[in-house]
């Protein structure tokens, strides 16, 4: 995970590719979805799949844990084809966290992060020391242990959310516009902690955003898709430089935020 | 007044009728609940069969009680005593309020959490026993409350075909145009729907999980 690693070239990365989408279409009731999508995702690197909705970009992280299939094409997870584990262990191996965290309002924030270590079936002394490493990992007191999910504040949960996804200790971290609800105080710390947690765990994660600001402060690199497809993949300095007038578009809005395109094209 | 006297006087059969009126509901609600509650699973997982499923409860629903008592008599193991035949036909009403209240209990579980669950590795029966199950257990309880219910007071008709309970008082009282003979069978009745209503209702508060 050095700075400078090589550009993907297809065959040598082969190897060392933590997660690869080989020519992979996603149709659903006669919608093209996904088309054509080719992406490899180094070990270690936090690839930042950008675009607006519907471009497909959820689905695409979908298509990794198996939660849906492609209608072609595969994607390799580790080296093979995710379809030749037992999809259970292969879901298990990969964290995987969403927007509204998804936790269990049932459980509290202990038995929430402690969820795949138990059916994993771990020891509970191991168990319980693994969920107080955690919280202090994502920087939860240790009294919020015995809460439920109600009583946590937005960010609390998403930490909860983020340790929870942890816990089994993934080489992979699957996250759907993990910090898309919160404000944005609260969005810019969890930003900072989750790049220091990065710096320190090294996890390949997929991360899945509508927010270049977001993207390119996240990212190692930017895979901007549009309409299911991906449009280029680059490092974040040479995305503010890209003259594709997608990539070009999407710095545009930013940059602008108020007079944005989007209010001049609605009146 | 009458009726209490009328009953101080036959506390003895009010309470035998009282307990097979009991022995009716429970038996009638447990088997409901035992066919029911898994029905309402499968339907709330595949949508095709949702529709035709609680059609056909709706329509049960829709029998008069004392026609579908006629119906099922010719049966041939049922038709041999009056009990079984009753507890059968209250089973088929208590299945509606219980199916649908396990459907909706179900399908009513957060999206966000069924995707989380899946996402982390569990499987289906973990799925439903972790996360289903407790999300709605207080939905489903309330459809078995609203089944107890409704199986009190259809236990009463269950007389008229000599299946005992308390309905044997009120049809007594009907033929002898006594309103003291109904009554004790009404009261009893009565006290027993508010009382499960009230011990189903507690549970279910016990219980709630969201």
């Amino acid at each position: 995970m050095s700075p400078d690693a090589p550009r993907t070239t297809s065959e040598s990365a082969a190897e060392s590719a933590a997660i690869e989408f080989r020519n992979v279409s996603y149709r659903v009731a006669g919608t093209q979805v996904i088309a054509g999508f080719n992406l490899e995702v180094q070990r270690g690197e936090t690839l930042v799949l950008l675009g607006r909705s519907g471009s497909g970009k959820t689905t695409a992280l979908k298509l990794v844990n198996r939660l849906i299939s492609p209608s072609s094409g595969e994607v390799r997870v580790n080296g093979a084809p995710n379809t030749d584990v037992d999809v259970i262990r292969l879901r298990r191996g990969i964290g995987y966290v969403i927007q509204d965290a998804g936790l269990f309002p049932h459980f509290t924030v202990e038995r929430n992060i402690g969820l795949v270590p138990r059916i994993e079936g771990w020891a509970e002394e191991r168990i319980r020391e693994r969920v107080q490493e955690l919280m202090r990992i994502v920087g939860l007191p240790a009294e919020m242990a015995t809460r439920y999910p109600h009583q946590l504040s937005g960010g609390q949960r998403q930490r909860v959310g983020v340790a929870r996804a942890l816990a089994a200790d993934p080489n992979i971290l699957l996250m759907d516009e993990p910090f898309g609800a919160l404000d944005p105080l609260t969005r810019d710390e969890l930003q900072l902690e989750f790049l220091s947690l990065q710096e320190r765990l090294h996890k390949t994660v997929i991360f899945v955003t509508h927010d270049l600001r977001e993207a390119l402060r996240l990212g190692s690199r930017i895979a901007l898709m549009e309409t299911g497809r991906l449009v280029t993949v680059l490092a974040p300095p040479e995305f503010m430089r890209c003259s594709d007038p997608c990539a070009a578009a999407y710095v545009r809005a930013f940059s602008g935020d108020h007079e944005g395109p989007m209010h001049r094209g609605t009146v | 007044m009458n009726v209490f006297r009328f009953i101080l006087q036959n506390r003895a059969q009010v309470m035998e009728l009282t307990l097979e009126h009991l022995w009716l509901v429970g038996l009638s609600t447990l088997f409901a609940a035992v066919i029911g509650i898994p029905l309402g699973i499968v339907i709330a997982h595949r949508p095709k069969l949702n529709k035709p499923v609680l059609a056909s409860a709706n329509i049960i629903q829709t029998i008069p009680s004392l026609a579908l008592f006629g119906f099922l008599l010719p049966l041939p193991w049922l038709g041999e005593r009056a009990d079984r035949l009753a507890i059968l036909a209250l089973t088929l009403y208590a299945l509606l309020p219980i199916i649908r209240n396990t459907y909706t209990g179900l399908r009513g579980v957060d999206p966000a959490v069924l995707e989380a669950a899946r996402g982390m590795g569990l499987t289906d029966k973990q799925i439903l026993y972790q996360v289903e199950l407790p999300l709605s257990v207080s939905v489903i309880l309330s459809g078995v409350r609203v089944a107890v219910v409704i199986s009190i007071g259809l236990a009463t008709i269950a007389a008229a075909i000599g299946a005992g309970g308390l309905g044997e008082f009120i049809f007594r009282g009907l033929a002898m145009v006594d309103n003291s003979v109904i009554l004790a069978g009404a009261i009893p009745a009565a006290i027993l729907a508010l009382s499960a209503d009230f011990g189903v209702g507690w549970l279910e508060r016990r219980l709630r999980t969201r």
